[in-house]
């Protein structure tokens, strides 16, 4: 019986299109917290993707973001800056400039094919191992951005990228990414995979590949991750301690505390954990709520967003969504197969 | 590539100190079946301790008192808070709560401390040079060499000679049946955890006299080092974690200091490579060689 539960679609970008409503109705300076936002959905749902339906930890993710963001960044510093930040840059692509899109694009596809490629023998583990495993694949990452000055600025900042990355555009990819994610769930692969997470041998009983499986989403996921990491690039001057351990942190705080198993939840936990970090930071230069005057010494908004991941682990492992997705009644659509058989 | 007995001396230092780092997390990981991933945050907080004493003023020893009662009171506050509700709960989801731990008490020293760090002084004279057969070693070398090695002799005698040994021998082999038989879940884990904690100080130690600028990140680069160590070894038994730990960090201490500079900034991509082979040949651990396949 297949059915299209279309809801679990729509309230996921509905949230999405909320948040970036309530971000033209605030100040320029305000609207970059929004823009940040929407771009940590988009990393969220990629991670989701594959660490939801596989149940596989994965700390390696933020690498498809690095790469993705090096894709899209070294490809549209306009030329004439390109030897200023990035003096050792390789030949072929010194010249190399393509739009605002095509950089996106070619971030997405970059990023899949790291993933795919990293994925080949890494699929292979599972637990601790995976997990040790795909931190390595973070470590190397990181390792060979920051020395390697042949594909990109090395230490320095991606500071001359436009800035192309606004509301509308974050908004935008965040629901390409919500939309891939959840074909991908409903699609067989997808089906098959979460079947794996459930009960590994009688996965395996019924056919399924747990390795092939895995490389699909993690391919899928690596995709995703690319795409948002060209979004980050457009939206500010990354850096290569950017797309490191705090990214990492963050993101999957935010999916953990949303609920991983869901997409659902990756986007409640990523507005969420958003919004109370984009407050205390805003907290940390004093602002008054409900009258009140709140002033935090900088630096309290991770010390929160730390103790609030430490408790949803503690007191709520499956997030707060319960790892389920949000159904409303009446919106589903039965296709048109199970209606034929009653 | 030359290696110099410098090097080697340097590669032991770093050996010493990680093995002890790694038996510290093998330690919480047999009876909890947890990865402990803020360990690093734990000698870090007790490098802070010996930073603070030397800028009080205080005598090394007071130093050294401070950092041991400040790790230890964190480790027991760890376990309370954190380990304990986490009990049971998959090692996924213990290891991304460790993860938060590790960054919470990261940001809490940040905005404590700052990001610059402080100066932990009073232990400089064990970062000084011996002479030794025209080689230059620092005595901290032989210092950590000689303590890791007096701490896991006292660690295999208290496992294999005493009572609470064999209880906790006995729960990181099978905590359920363990408990039937009459070993006392919290007291075997709450001293795993100490004794984790008790080797953290001695680690806090002996890093800030090889670097004696404490950050806020302070051993977490060891930490992630020491895990992937860890894993590579085989978790589950406390001489291949050890061995692990061991390896990868005397591996990182010689070719750091051997490789030229526009070598040895890529150690840790090779470092990282090396694990990532060894786990796709023995993903259950270097050293183990036991046989064991879930069956339905």
């Amino acid at each position: 019986v297949r059915r299209l539960h279309l809801d679990e679609v729509i309230a996921p970008v509905a949230l999405v299109v909320a948040a970036a409503l309530l971000g033209t109705l605030v100040s320029i300076s305000t609207q970059t917290y929004f823009t940040d936002t929407l771009v940590k959905v988009a990393i969220v749902v990629a991670l989701y993707v594959f660490i939801g339906n596989s149940g596989v930890l994965s700390f390696g993710h933020i690498s498809f973001v690095a790469v993705g963001a090096w894709t899209a960044g070294v490809l549209t510093v306009p030329p004439g800056e390109k030897p200023a930040i990035m003096p050792n840059l390789a030949g072929f692509l010194q010249h190399r400039h393509v739009d605002n899109v095509e950089s996106l694009v070619l971030a997405a596809v970059v990023g899949g094919i790291a993933a795919f490629l990293v994925g080949i023998p890494l699929m292979r583990l599972s637990g601790l191992a995976a997990g040790i495993a795909t931190f390595a694949v973070l470590e190397i990452t990181h390792n060979l951005l920051q020395y390697q000055e042949r594909i990109g600025p090395g230490l320095n900042a991606f500071s001359s990228v436009p800035e192309t990355t606004g509301l509308r555009q974050a908004a935008l990819g965040a629901v390409v990414c919500i939309v891939v994610a959840f074909l991908y769930a409903r699609s067989r692969y997808g089906r098959l995979l979460r079947a794996t997470r459930e009960d590994d041998a009688a996965a395996r009983a019924v056919g399924a590949s747990v390795y092939r499986q895995r490389l699909v989403a993690f391919t899928a996921s690596g995709f995703l991750a690319g795409l948002a990491g060209g979004l980050y690039v457009h939206l500010l001057p990354v850096q290569v301690n950017s797309v490191y351990l705090d990214l990492t942190f963050i993101t999957l705080a935010m999916l953990v505390v949303g609920g991983a198993t869901s997409l659902f939840g990756a986007v409640v936990g990523a507005l969420a954990v958003s919004a109370l970090d984009s407050w205390l930071s805003v907290a940390e230069n004093g602002t008054s709520l409900l009258g009140w005057h709140v002033d935090l010494p900088s630096g309290s908004a991770e010390i929160v967003v730390g103790i609030l991941m430490a408790a949803v682990l503690i007191l709520r492992p499956s997030g707060l969504t319960g790892g389920r997705e949000l159904r409303l009644r009446g919106v589903s659509w039965r296709g048109s197969a199970s209606r034929a058989q009653g | 590539v030359t290696v110099t007995w410098q090097n080697l001396a340097d590669g032991l230092l770093l050996g010493s100190v990680y093995a002890l780092m790694a038996v510290g997390i093998g330690l919480v990981f047999g009876v909890l079946r947890l990865v402990n991933f803020a360990y690093g945050q734990l000698v870090m907080a007790g490098a802070f301790a010996l930073a603070l004493a030397s800028q009080w003023g205080w005598p090394a020893w007071a130093g050294i008192v401070l950092c041991f009662a400040v790790v230890l009171a964190l480790s027991a506050a760890m376990e309370w808070v954190v380990f304990r509700p986490l009990r049971g709960h998959s090692p996924a989801v213990m290891l991304v709560a460790t993860f938060a731990v590790a960054f919470l008490l990261q940001s809490i020293a940040l905005l404590w401390f700052g990001s610059l760090g402080k100066i932990a002084t009073s232990l400089t004279f064990l970062g000084r040079f011996w002479t030794i057969g025209g080689v230059d070693i620092r005595k901290i070398a032989i210092v950590a060499v000689i303590v890791a090695a007096a701490c896991l002799l006292l660690l295999s005698v208290l496992l294999e000679r005493t009572e609470i040994g064999l209880h906790m021998r006995a729960a990181s082999m099978d905590f359920s049946t363990a408990r039937m038989l009459g070993v006392r879940a919290n007291r075997v884990i709450s001293f795993a955890v100490l004794i984790s904690g008790a080797l953290a100080a001695v680690v806090a130690v002996m890093l800030t006299v090889q670097t004696p600028l404490v950050t806020p990140d302070f051993a977490l680069r060891d930490t992630i080092v020491v895990l992937a160590g860890v894993v590579v070894g085989g978790l589950n038994r406390p001489i291949p974690a050890t061995l692990g730990g061991f390896a990868i960090g005397f591996a990182t201490g010689v070719l750091g200091g051997a490789l030229p500079t526009d070598q040895s900034q890529y150690l840790p991509t090779f470092v990282f490579v090396a694990v990532i082979l060894v786990l796709l040949v023995r993903p259950r651990g270097l050293f183990d060689f036991s046989r064991t396949v879930e069956r339905v």
